[in-house]
């Protein structure tokens, strides 16, 4: 396979866009913020971003911002992701892997249900009970 | 302690990008026997003294984690290096920028594994911050020999955002193709 070229690019880039299929999810504008951090890296954490992406194409996902930060404070449970989704608390998933990123964007994302066993950080006990309904 | 080549590189960029820098320059070389690597800014750079305490895991400026009294980036890779007879050398100036080269043997038993070098220049480039980044890859094996650069603002040109996904994952795709075609060349020599 030759090398790509940004004149490609552009050209997937244009059929791209006129392939999306926008789909109606519940979180739209949602924000994943994964922890790149020396802890983060040391975890995975770039095998956890690729893995959104991957989860994200799947579902023809567009309208969610990928984006990453610094270490998050939690390093025995990295690598970690903050989700901010309307109408939901904010949250940080810790031990996340490319399975429980795959549960992420299926169940907080896509039908507003916190992965409760994975959450480490922000909502209160007894939202996490009721899986963040 | 990091798990692969890549990730050791992830630490050293992140570095980059916290001095302030405006421009950084990421050389990832390999041939038949050695993988080098270089990671330049224009940042704040280090005085002396500093320059000689960041190889200490127990030192740190505290910007990043006011309480915390590590800072491990260095040290690790430091650590890493002198386990496999690899090369090591950190050059800075304050006020000028900061220039870090090493290398890993690929043949030692103790080297880490190469990674993913796709979702590293992946994570790189669409790490958050304002600045111009170029990633220099070359591979010569047997006499044969490819190599691509990569320019951040360029990308960012033409894709948009790397905040959005579609930009991404066409992000990936350009950057896969370059490292296929370097497999190539290695396959070709077997």
């Amino acid at each position: 396979m030759a090398k790509m070229t940004l004149e490609e690019l552009r050209k997937l880039r244009d059929t791209k866009k006129s392939e999306i299929q926008k789909r109606d999810i519940a979180g739209k504008d949602s924000q994943i913020i994964v922890g790149m951090g020396t802890c983060g890296i040391a975890a995975g954490a770039k095998t956890v971003l690729d893995a959104f992406l991957q989860e994200l194409d799947s579902h023809k996902i567009e309208n969610v911002s990928v984006t990453q930060s610094g270490c998050m404070g939690l390093c025995y449970v990295e690598p970690t992701v903050e989700v901010i989704t309307p109408g939901m608390p904010p949250v940080i998933y810790g031990k996340v892997d490319a399975a429980v990123a795959k549960a992420i964007v299926e169940d907080h994302i896509m039908r507003s249900k916190m992965v409760s066993e994975h959450v480490f950080d922000r909502p209160s006990a007894d939202i996490i009970k009721d899986g963040g309904k | 302690m990091h798990a692969s080549l890549c990730d050791f590189l992830s630490d050293i960029f992140h570095n980059a990008v916290e001095s302030g820098a405006d421009s950084i320059r990421v050389e990832v070389r390999e041939n038949d026997s050695v993988m080098t690597y270089m990671v330049e800014d224009n940042g704040k750079g280090m005085s002396e003294e500093i320059r000689r305490r960041v190889t200490d895991p127990f030192y740190t400026d505290g910007l990043k984690h006011r309480k915390r009294k590590v800072g491990l980036g260095i040290p690790f890779l430091m650590q890493a290096v002198e386990a496999v007879s690899g090369s090591f050398s950190l050059e800075s100036e304050e006020g000028r920028g900061t220039k870090v080269s090493y290398s890993f043997p690929l043949e030692h038993i103790d080297s880490p594994p190469k990674g993913n070098l796709v979702s590293t220049f992946l994570s790189m480039i669409s790490f958050p911050g304002a600045y111009r980044l170029v990633i220099h890859r070359s591979l010569a094996v047997d006499g044969k020999s490819d190599a691509y650069e990569v320019d951040r603002s360029e990308l960012e040109e033409l894709l948009g955002s790397f905040e959005d996904v579609g930009a991404l994952q066409l992000l990936r795709t350009y950057l896969q193709s370059q490292e296929t075609a370097l497999d190539e060349i290695r396959n070709q020599v077997g």
